[in-house]
Formats: structure tokens, C-alpha cells, sequence
């Protein structure tokens, strides 16, 4: 406790770092992984490429990507833009696969009345598809924040500051105290970026907080109900 | 089927077919031919049914109107000009679309819903809202729905939210691919009413797709009965095709009741209605209050029926907990098809005839009721002598 309040500008630092390394790869994801799954998801050969791709990319192991993307993108080897394309890659790889069946898993129903009511292609993608994609998206986003969380701590092993650093000079100086610090505050960075997300997606879908038709909720109490009863 | 659009077209100030299919043919990839060398003429302001079984062709045939299907061959005019010269959208945002799984936005709100074909016109989205929220009243549902997501809604207030929302933007083609077979009898019921109050005043051109052959009766102004492969089998206005069907398929699928069902097309006025003996419910208790005839109708202190005392068991029945329970109602007025169900499906052999207020009038009897029938039937005999079977 002491070492943390003594350190607590230096922790601050690694923490601020350590956040824009996992937020923004997921806010880049988004952003590319969307309309990529609709163009795999309007040509099924792209579909195919993007699907076999995005797999491949995610079997390379975070550490041989660090060291691999300064070569490809002239950056310096402790720069954490290095961390930020990698990460985004992992993250664009998963969230096309989500998106894609989130974008499959709308209703036909709804589909075709948005295109009998005269709806643009772009149009229907903008208001209706990709609204309703949107669970999907975050149940996604949230698997993935947590693993970019735990993910940029690789980084501080070829010098990339942030929370991993913690651990390496933690390690290197035999300072458990330090370690200790670390995980506890990825664990937190990691809990509260969960709930970020859980409320950002409340935010964003009013309409999956509504309650459903009445006869349905009585029905289903009372059957819970009855199983506690019993 | 030629003669008579054209005769119906003199009468009335030679009025172009709002819609024409043209030879209209559909193939799929697969060589699968859903629609096969279709012609038809579409009448304005009315309720043009397309029915048939599954995989005549019928859906296929409707989306077709509004480009949802591109023809292989033939052509679809609207209001005499060649539908594949118009943008696809700005032709659907022309046409309101009612289909069976009531197709609602599930993120957006009733009032949203309604309002979207206005709101891809460009109409701000106060205003849309506005019209909106005057449609829910028009179908019939409560202001305060306008809020609510469609999943806060029954079955019948989606359907009804569906056909608010086809009607948003004033358009005057009504395309409705089985809007009411997903709802419970009832409903049904209540929303074909509901369609036809609305189709008098509004008077759209209306083309309705359904498998029911009961359904496509009661709604339609002409029929058109579709069979497998999309080949037109008979296009008539309902009691037609229930009187004169044009080919075994067509008499096959309108089913073996269908004299009784024509039934429906004959006006009950000149049924005669009989007294008939009533004992109000509250004096079944009073051993005293005798019946005299064979069957003896209760009714409570308003006058509506109740059920039926039969004479030798009056002193077994008390109460109404006790009553015989009745058949179906006539009301004063209906069809030949609803006096006779009444006089049918009464215990007693005698229907109840009833006011519009659902007070007892009298009763009917069957036999008098088969006289007119054959009656009418003997007339239309002589009036149109080689249709009369």
C-alpha cells in the first residue's frame, strides 16, 4: 500500500497507457469489422476469404506479432502502436465471425418488409440491419475487451509501457508487492470496462428493455413460482 | 372473365384496371416455373383476392407488383405504365405492404413504425409522427400504444400496427400477403371486419393473397383462384365461383360445402320469423311458472336468450346453471347461410332470431328456410339458364 501511494503517479501513467492500448483496438474493430461481415455476408466467395483470413491471423501468437508488425510498419520496436494493430487484428478476426451471425440472425420477416416498404440497400443496412445487430455486437466486444485487457501486458515483455510493466519490473526485481498491484488493477480495468459496455448497450437498445406483451410475464412468474414451490 | 371486365368497364366511364400483369411468367434457376403466362386485370378501389394452394404461385405472383420478383417474361403495369422503367424503391414506398409475421421494426417504437414509409419520403419526423399517431386511431388501437416496442403488443394489435403502417403514406395500392393467418380465429374475424369498414372509406385498390377460400370470399370484390404452377383456374367475383366453378380443381378447392357457403351471398330479409315462448331466468326457481310448448326460451330481464327449457324436463331445470345451451344466433337481417346455421344448431329446431341489440325477436325454422333457398335457386335458374347447375 505504501509502494502504491508512493507510485501512484507512475501507476496512473501505465494505467492511462494500458487503457488507450485496449480501448482503442476495440473501437477500430468496430469500425472495420462491420462492414467487412456485410460484404462477406452480400458475396459468399469474399465471404470465405474474410472468414479463412481473419481465423489464420488469429492463430499467431501475440508475441511474434509485436516483434513482427515494427518490421511491416516502421515503427519503433517499444512503440505502442505495434500493440494497437495487433490487438485490432485479434479483435477485427473475432468480431467479423460475430457480426457476420449477428447480421444472419435477423428476423426474414423483418428483412423483407424493409425491403417491400421501399428501403435502400445502404439505407436498410444504416437504420435496421445493423441496429439490430447490435447485441450480438457487444456480447462480442465484451469478450474481446476483457482478452485485449490481458493481451496488452504482453507488450511490457519487448518494452511497451502499461500495466504489464508492473509485472516485468516486478519480476526483475523480485518485488512481489509490485506484481500484486499489477493484476489487481487489471482485474478492475477489466471489470469496469465490462460494465462500461453492459451500459453503453443499454443505452443504445432501449427497445430490449421494454417489458414483453402482457400475459406472457404472468404466466412466466408463475410458472418460476410454482418451481420454487415445489 | 373477358366480357365481363369489359362490360363492367362501359358502365363505368371506361376506367383503366389499376393493375394489368401482362403474360407474366416466373421461372427460377432451378427451371421451378412459379408463375406461368399470367394475365390479369386488377380493378381499382377494389379487394382483388389471389388464392390458391401452396405453390400456386400466389405470393410470388403479388410480389411481382411491387418488384420484389422480377418477372422472367411479360410485364406488370401500374396505372398503365411499364413497372421495370421505375426505380424499384420509390415504386415500393408507393405501394403499402402488409405481410403475415407482421414484419414491425422491433427496435423502433409503434409510433416509428407507422411512420416509416413517410419518413423515407423525407416528411420530418414530427409531422410523420403526427400522421402516425391519427393511423393507430384509424385502426383501431389506443393512443398510448404509439410508445410501446411491437414485442409489448398481442398478435392483433401487431397486425393492426402493420396495416396503420402500410396505410402511412396515403398510397393507393394495398398489397396484404396473408396478413390475418397468424392470428386466432377470432381476431381473425374481427380484423377482416375491421379491413372492410376501413376498404369504404378509403376505396384502395386492395390485392389480397390467402390459402383460406373462406377468407377470400368474405373479403373479396373479384377472386382469382390460382393452381399449382401458377396457372390462373378461374377469375370471378366470390359468389361465382362458389355457384359456377369453372373446373374440377376450382370446385375441388372451394370444398364440398360450398353450397352451403354461398349461402352467404343470399340476404335472409324474407324469412318468415315465428313467436316464440319465453320464461325470463330469474322465475326458473318458481315451480309455478309453467311451459307450455316443447321448448321454451330463456331469456334474462333484457330479452337475450339464454338457453332452452324443454317441457318434460322443467322441473329438473332451476336456474340457468341448468338451461339446455342454445345454437348460433340470427340476427334480423343477415344471410339465408346464418338463418339456417341458427335453425340447424338449435336443440330445439328452432333459431333464435334476435334485434341488433341481441334482444329475442322470434324464431326460425329450418324448412321455411330450405324454401327460399330453392326458391332463389328456381329464379336464378330461369334468369341466367346456362349457368345454373
Amino acid at each position: 500500500m505504501e509502494w502504491f501511494l508512493a507510485n501512484i503517479d507512475f501507476i496512473a501513467g501505465l494505467t492511462g497507457q494500458h487503457l488507450i492500448q485496449s480501448v482503442v483496438p476495440l473501437v477500430l474493430a468496430v469500425v472495420l469489422a462491420v462492414p467487412l461481415a456485410q460484404l462477406a455476408r452480400l458475396n459468399r466467395t469474399v465471404g470465405a476469404v474474410i472468414l479463412t483470413l481473419s481465423s489464420i491471423l488469429y492463430t499467431i501468437p501475440s508475441l511474434a506479432m509485436f516483434v513482427f508488425l515494427p518490421l511491416l510498419l516502421g515503427t519503433s520496436i517499444i512503440s505502442p502502436v505495434n500493440v494497437i494493430v495487433a490487438l485490432t487484428i485479434y479483435a477485427v478476426a473475432l468480431l467479423v465471425r460475430s457480426t457476420l451471425d449477428a447480421l444472419e440472425s435477423i428476423d426474414d420477416g423483418v428483412r423483407q418488409a424493409a425491403v417491400a416498404m421501399g428501403f435502400t440497400p445502404v439505407r436498410r443496412f444504416l437504420t435496421v440491419d445493423f441496429p439490430l445487430s447490435i447485441p450480438v455486437l457487444f456480447a462480442g466486444l465484451r469478450v474481446i475487451s476483457v482478452t485485449n485487457i490481458s493481451l496488452v501486458s504482453v507488450g511490457a515483455l519487448i518494452g511497451v509501457s502499461s500495466l504489464g510493466t508492473l509485472f516485468t519490473d516486478g519480476l526483475f526485481r523480485s518485488f512481489p508487492t509490485e506484481i500484486a498491484v499489477g493484476i489487481l488493477i487489471t482485474l478492475v480495468l477489466a471489470l469496469v470496462m465490462d460494465l462500461v459496455l453492459v451500459a453503453l448497450e443499454r443505452l443504445v437498445t432501449p427497445w430490449r428493455r421494454q417489458a414483453p406483451a402482457k400475459g406472457s410475464t404472468p404466466e412466466t412468474v408463475a410458472v418460476e413460482a410454482y418451481r420454487v414451490g415445489a | 372473365m373477358t366480357t365481363e371486365t369489359s362490360s363492367r368497364s362501359m358502365g363505368g366511364a371506361a376506367r383503366r384496371p389499376m393493375i394489368e400483369l401482362r403474360g407474366v411468367t416466373k421461372t427460377y434457376p432451378g427451371g421451378q416455373t412459379a408463375v406461368n403466362n399470367l394475365s390479369l386485370d386488377i380493378d381499382r378501389g377494389a379487394i382483388t383476392v389471389l388464392v390458391g394452394p401452396s405453390g400456386c404461385g400466389k405470393t410470388t405472383t403479388m410480389r411481382m407488383i411491387n418488384r420484389m420478383v422480377e418477372p422472367t417474361s411479360g410485364a406488370v403495369l401500374v396505372d398503365g405504365e411499364d413497372i421495370a422503367d421505375r426505380k424499384a424503391s420509390d415504386l415500393r414506398r408507393s405501394m403499402g405492404y402488409v405481410m403475415q409475421s407482421s414484419g414491425l421494426m422491433p427496435h423502433r417504437t409503434v409510433l416509428d413504425n407507422i411512420a416509416t414509409v413517410p419518413r423515407l419520403n423525407g416528411v420530418p419526423r414530427k409531422d410523420a409522427r403526427t400522421r402516425a399517431s391519427e393511423l393507430l386511431e384509424v385502426v383501431g388501437l389506443a393512443p398510448d400504444l404509439g410508445r410501446r416496442y411491437p414485442a409489448q403488443l398481442s398478435g392483433g394489435q401487431q397486425q393492426r400496427v402493420g396495416v396503420a403502417r402500410a396505410l402511412a403514406a396515403d398510397p393507393p395500392i394495398l398489397l396484404m400477403d396473408e396478413p390475418f393467418s397468424a392470428v386466432d380465429p377470432v381476431v381473425r374475424q374481427e380484423l377482416q371486419e375491421e379491413l372492410l369498414r376501413l376498404q369504404r372509406d378509403m376505396a384502395k385498390t386492395i390485392v389480397f393473397v390467402t390459402h383460406d377460400i373462406d377468407e377470400a370470399t368474405i373479403l373479396g370484390d373479384k377472386v382469382a383462384v390460382l393452381n399449382i404452377g401458377g396457372v390462373l383456374a378461374q377469375y370471378a367475383t366470390p359468389e361465382e365461383i362458389l355457384r359456377a366453378p369453372a373446373s374440377d380443381f376450382v370446385a375441388g378447392f372451394v370444398g364440398r360445402d360450398r353450397g352451403f357457403r354461398h349461402l352467404s351471398f343470399q340476404e335472409g330479409e324474407g324469412v318468415r320469423i315465428h313467436s316464440i315462448q319465453t320464461i325470463e331466468v330469474d322465475r326458473l326457481g318458481d315451480p309455478d311458472a309453467a311451459v307450455t310448448s316443447p321448448w321454451t326460451l330463456a331469456v334474462d330481464a333484457g330479452g337475450r336468450p339464454q338457453g332452452w327449457v324443454p317441457q318434460n324436463r322443467r322441473s329438473a331445470i332451476r336456474s340457468a346453471g341448468d338451461l339446455v345451451p342454445g345454437g348460433s344466433l340470427y340476427r334480423r337481417g343477415d344471410t339465408l347461410r346464418r338463418a339456417l346455421d341458427a335453425a340447424l344448431s338449435a336443440p330445439s329446431g328452432l333459431g333464435v332470431a334476435v334485434d341488433d341489440e341481441g334482444r329475442v325477436v322470434g324464431s326460425v325454422r329450418a324448412g321455411e328456410i330450405l324454401e327460399l333457398i330453392e326458391d332463389a335457386r328456381v329464379s336464378r335458374g330461369r334468369a341466367n339458364y346456362n349457368t345454373a347447375v
